[in-house]
């Protein structure tokens, strides 16, 4: 460029500047994704093995390991994350189906707003933790509590959002599909739920995320297995290594959650450009 | 015919608003703009003609530092500003808040964009919300907010495209007017050519990645475009977008397939 001499030939005038973001590479961006959690460990790892971390209070990763080893040798590691997963998949699908119907509801008919939403945001405002020991005398302690619990507590950040998420699909475009003859069922399926498709995954982002709090609450009613049980005999024996694989298993949990909702976001919404925003 | 050397002779560098030299800009391999030179000078009003995907907006967003130069020389005053097509106004800002965004918050700056918004026949619509505005007054708010800012280089990226045609004829004189009082260079990218004459000193065609035209008007204003002159400039400026004189009818027509469908 010879922007310097032409800047001397022409006072007062610049070379433009665009500040555009260049496409990053797919390996950096897997790296960068990485470094967090890699970072965290390593602090982890490094304070352990420094004595800055007393094992009494926290186990080392290498012990935390071996007990994962342990667990999972002995098969109580995988049938614990199985039922726990099922448990929380279950409660997620009632509760995320229910947020769904009802969010749709309150944000596309008036008539619906009307009468679902006071109540509904009502119920909202219960803590769901308060409901464990109603829900102990109502359903028993079996399966059907712990399910339900889950239900109930992972619906509401679905209700919310869905019905923000549908309340802001561009009303001009549901007029102009109105003239083309979509029917009410047809123009929720094809153009509501596609508009309102990024709030809908937010919303189950974190009924997800929910649900994983619910599991704890719901494996507090007198569980002989899962990943609740698993904590509550390491709590009764003081073994901070196995309370730590469990911690992670949660976080792990989560983790793969988010990976969930990020492959369906691509998968859903073909149209819309991945990544984030400037 | 070239640009660079029409505008080289007589003028002084330091009243030059624009300089490009060999400007080339590629899209995966096309190249859209390909050694393409052009000057504004400081207070002049260029409009640039050319048929869709000819490279004139991608000219105007490097231009506004919102595309980049693959080579070549770009040059322009610091104080420039856009009209895009659509108005882009922030729905959550009142059409105040939206001429007066990006500024220091101060009770100059509110008044100045009190009287931009009045400069554009707004003054009552301060406290509208952008999605109450028709299309033509959002339009007017986003010339405001350009104009506010008091550029050296206004841009204007086919800004009356979506207006109806009587909105469309309001708004060009209304920009002609702004522009007379507010002197700042002007480049207009636009497919009206009818348009083009009324309101520019110059016009230039965008062909091919070069400027293949390069007129300048010295009709008077207001233009009446019955006037020879313009009339035979404007059959000049079609047979250049690759529309045939003799269709003087379809102005907005530029490909071919329509002299196909009718012989």
């Amino acid at each position: 460029m010879t922007a310097d001499t032409g800047v001397a030939s022409y006072p007062g005038l610049v070379t433009p500047r665009p500040q555009i973001a260049r496409p990053r590479r797919a390996a950096v961006s897997v790296t960068l994704r990485v470094a967090g959690p890699i970072a965290l460990l390593a602090a982890w790892w490094a304070a352990s093995a420094s004595g800055a971390l007393n094992p009494a209070v926290l186990a080392s990763p290498q012990q935390v390991a071996s007990a994962a080893w342990q667990l999972w040798r002995s098969g109580q590691l995988q049938s614990a994350v199985g039922v726990s997963v099922l448990r929380a998949a279950t409660g997620l699908l009632f509760g995320v189906s229910a947020g769904l119907v009802l969010g749709v509801i309150t944000g596309f008919s008036r008539l619906g707003e009307e009468l679902l939403d006071s109540p509904l945001q009502l119920l909202r405002a219960l803590p769901f933790l308060s409901l464990v020991p109603l829900f102990m005398v109502w359903f028993g302690i079996g399966e059907e509590a712990r399910v339900i619990l889950i239900a109930v507590a992972t619906s509401f950040p679905m209700y919310v959002s869905t019905a923000g998420g549908v309340r802001a699909v561009d009303p001009r475009l549901v007029e102009a599909m109105r003239t083309f003859g979509l029917s009410r069922w047809a123009l929720v399926r094809q153009v509501v739920l596609p508009a309102a498709m990024p709030s809908l995954l937010s919303g189950l982002r974190l009924s997800m995320t929910l649900s994983v709090i619910a599991l704890i609450a719901a494996e507090e009613i007198n569980t002989t297995n899962g990943i609740g049980f698993l904590m509550a005999q390491a709590q009764t024996y003081s073994r901070t290594d196995i309370l730590t694989v469990c911690v992670l298993l949660y976080g792990l949990l989560g983790l793969c959650v988010d990976l969930i909702v990020r492959g369906a976001e691509r998968l859903l919404m073909p149209w819309r450009p991945t990544g984030a925003r400037r | 015919m070239n640009a660079g050397t029409a505008m080289s002779g007589g003028t002084a560098m330091g009243d030059t608003a624009v300089h490009i030299q060999g400007l080339r800009r590629e899209f995966s391999g096309r190249r859209v703009l390909d050694d393409l030179d052009l000057d504004i000078q400081r207070g002049e009003f260029v409009a640039l003609l050319g048929a869709s995907g000819a490279g004139k907006t991608t000219l105007l967003r490097i231009l506004g530092a919102l595309d980049r130069a693959d080579a070549g020389t770009v040059l322009v005053p610091t104080v420039r500003t856009i009209v895009f097509q659509e108005p882009r106004l922030v729905p959550s800002k009142r059409a105040l808040g939206n001429v007066a965004v990006g500024l220091p918050n101060t009770a100059a700056t509110r008044e100045r964009a009190e009287r931009a918004l009045a400069e554009v026949g707004l003054a009552g619509h301060a406290r509208a919300w952008p999605h109450t505005l028709s299309g033509g007054e959002a339009q007017r708010v986003a010339l405001a907010r350009a104009l506010v800012r008091e550029p050296e280089l206004l841009l204007l990226d086919e800004p009356f495209a979506a207006l109806d045609a009587l909105t469309r004829l309001r708004m060009q004189d209304l920009v002609a007017e702004l522009c007379r009082v507010h002197r700042p260079a002007v480049l207009l990218v636009t497919h009206d050519v009818d348009e083009a004459v009324r309101l520019a000193d110059r016009v230039a065609v965008l062909r091919a990645g070069r400027l293949v035209t390069d007129e300048r008007i010295t009709a008077a204003r207001p233009r009446d475009l019955g006037d020879p002159q313009l009339s035979a400039l404007r059959r000049k400026l079609l047979a250049d977008l690759g529309v045939a004189p003799d269709r003087r009818g379809s102005t907005e027509r530029t490909g071919q397939p329509v002299k196909e469908a009718i012989s």
